[in-house]
């Protein structure tokens, strides 16, 4: 067989196995979806989101849990913002270079990957425990410190994008660095940088472990924040794990809520980057 | 002749007061003065033993071959290398008598009066208004309608007014490569500089766009002290009245760019300017 021969037949193989290992990938996602959508269409009703959760039993929605996990998430989200912009800023624009800039980025990025039920427990040990009770305090701090690597790391990547002959520009016209950054290097970041904030906000949307430890869980009505708050992924985890089949229905429809926010906030990051000035 | 004849650097820079400058405007202020500047990206010594003045109301051209350290030495004037650590220079920058590589200089200051176009067009993420409004603003508080005029005025004088007056409000980025470069060049002009530096500035540009920034060092000379950095021999030769000739961070020959361009004084400048390099 000559060489040309055994290198096209190699190539389809390699072509086959690759389409083949694609497939198998697709096919769980696709199965987890189809299960989601055929299992929890028929809890989206408006008492989905009128009702507070029920007793075992009787009929009722998750109107507080969603209540609940939307009051947290931005809290979360007000708290890992500012921070999460001022830390990337700090690495993309002052510490280029520098020893203490690489340590902070090492640590940043193992944040990044830590497991969220480490992060519930920290939260559990120094807000919940002094406090002597569950609150959406710990739960909001919890979902927090997942948001602040997040967006740490995106800025930071977004700021490296940004050509440094714009910064060199409005520096060559007297400009101070601190307006170098706010008017010229964030404007041109500016997408990418909302993009991770919305990735960010993605990822704690589905969070359980973090907020088992820390808001625990209301069966009522509850906007005080000293006090445990429902919250969506408690409520599936503990309706899911019931035997009353009405809880079970509840559970489905919040996850498929969950599922087709945290979608609609990817596809919006998707838009926004792809309309970015500068692509990644 | 021999090369290591030809690398000796000029040991003195040309004063207006040589019998041979041939300038024919009375004797031309000088605005800087470059005296025994050195560069060095960290232990990498990139221009060694630098000195030549800038005149006012005149271009001056430095050519030479790529990493001879032209762009290093206008990055100098204006201490943008300063953005970066690791980055030195020794020696003395005077204009109007400052040394402007003094510690303790306000760098903000310095570069308020010492504008620099780029070799890309640089326009900010924002308006054409404000691309020209961001440099005045820094430091100067006007009126609106001081502001609409200043604006106007730098627009005019970079020969863009015409083609953006009817869409300020329209993202510079929305303009073609060359119509970018004017504005960067009506920034620069807005803020009212003494000394404005050209790194390459017409090197990404086509031909017709080239031709048009020339135009405008020509009449941007009349209020200028230029220094310009350049690949292109003709367009040292078409738009500058004194020419520098660099290689490998020496200073090899400083001159009358007429002078340069049919008489030079050292072989290494002929052997560039007829492109018989080596």
């Amino acid at each position: 067989m000559d060489m040309y021969a055994r290198r096209r037949i190699v190539n389809g193989l390699v072509m086959a196995l690759s389409v083949i290992a694609t497939a198998f990938g697709l096919l769980w996602l696709v199965l987890v979806l189809w299960t989601l959508l055929e299992n929890g269409i028929a809890a989206i009703t408006p008492a989905l989101f009128s009702q507070m959760t029920p007793p075992p039993g009787s009929a009722g929605g998750l109107l507080n849990a969603i209540f609940g996990s939307v009051v947290m998430t931005l809290i979360a989200t007000l708290i890992g913002t500012p921070t999460g912009i001022l830390a990337g800023t700090f690495l993309a624009e002052y510490s280029r270079g520098s020893r203490f800039g690489e340590v902070v980025r090492f640590i940043n990025d193992i944040l990044l990957s830590a497991p969220s039920i480490i992060v519930g427990l920290f939260v559990y040990e120094i807000v919940v425990v002094p406090m002597g009770h569950f609150s959406a305090w710990a739960g909001a701090v919890a979902l927090a410190i997942i948001v602040i690597p997040v967006v740490v790391r995106t800025t930071e990547d977004m700021l490296n994008l940004v050509p440094n002959a714009l910064r060199e520009a409005a520096a060559a016209l007297g400009s101070p660095k601190w307006k170098v950054i706010v008017m010229v290097s964030y404007r041109a970041a500016i997408q990418g940088m909302v993009t991770g904030v919305m990735l960010a906000v993605a990822r704690i949307a589905g969070e359980t472990a973090p907020l088992l430890f820390t808001a625990l869980n209301n069966q009522f009505w509850s906007t005080d924040l000293n006090a445990p708050m429902a919250n969506l992924p408690v409520v599936i985890f503990q309706f899911a794990m019931s035997p009353y089949a009405d809880w079970q229905v509840l559970a489905w429809g919040g996850a498929l809520l969950i599922t087709i926010t945290v979608l609609f906030l990817n596809i919006g990051a998707r838009m926004l980057a792809s309309w970015s000035t500068f692509k990644p | 002749m021999n090369q290591t004849q030809a690398v000796t650097r000029v040991a003195m820079p040309l004063a207006p007061s040589d019998l041979h400058v041939t300038d024919p405007e009375p004797t031309p202020h000088q605005k800087a003065m470059i005296r025994n500047v050195d560069f060095f990206y960290d232990n990498f010594q990139a221009l060694k033993n630098i000195s030549l003045p800038l005149h006012d109301k005149r271009v001056t051209a430095f050519i030479g071959p790529s990493g001879c350290g032209k762009s290093t030495l206008l990055r100098i004037l204006n201490r943008i290398y300063q953005l970066y650590p690791g980055q030195r220079a020794t020696g003395e920058v005077l204009v109007d008598g400052e040394n402007i590589l003094a510690p303790g200089l306000d760098l903000n200051l310095l570069r308020a009066k010492i504008g620099m176009v780029f070799q890309k067009p640089t326009p900010f993420p924002m308006s054409i208004y404000d691309n020209i409004a961001f440099g005045i603003r820094l430091y100067e508080r006007l009126t609106r309608s001081e502001l609409d005029d200043r604006i106007e005025a730098a627009l005019r004088r970079a020969a863009l007014w015409d083609e953006v007056k009817d869409k300020l409000r329209q993202s510079g980025l929305s303009l073609s490569g060359g119509q970018q470069q004017r504005l960067c060049i009506a920034r620069a002009v807005a803020v009212q500089p003494e000394i404005l530096l050209l790194d390459e500035p017409a090197s990404a540009l086509d031909p017709l766009s080239t031709q048009r920034i020339e135009e405008l060092i020509a009449e941007l000379k009349a209020d200028y002290c230029i220094a310009i950095v350049t690949h292109n021999m003709q367009q040292a030769a078409r738009s500058s009245d004194y020419t520098a000739f660099m290689y490998i961070g020496e200073l090899i020959e400083f001159d009358e760019t007429e002078r340069i361009f049919t008489h030079p004084k050292q072989k290494h400048t002929e052997d560039y300017i007829t492109g018989r390099f080596g």
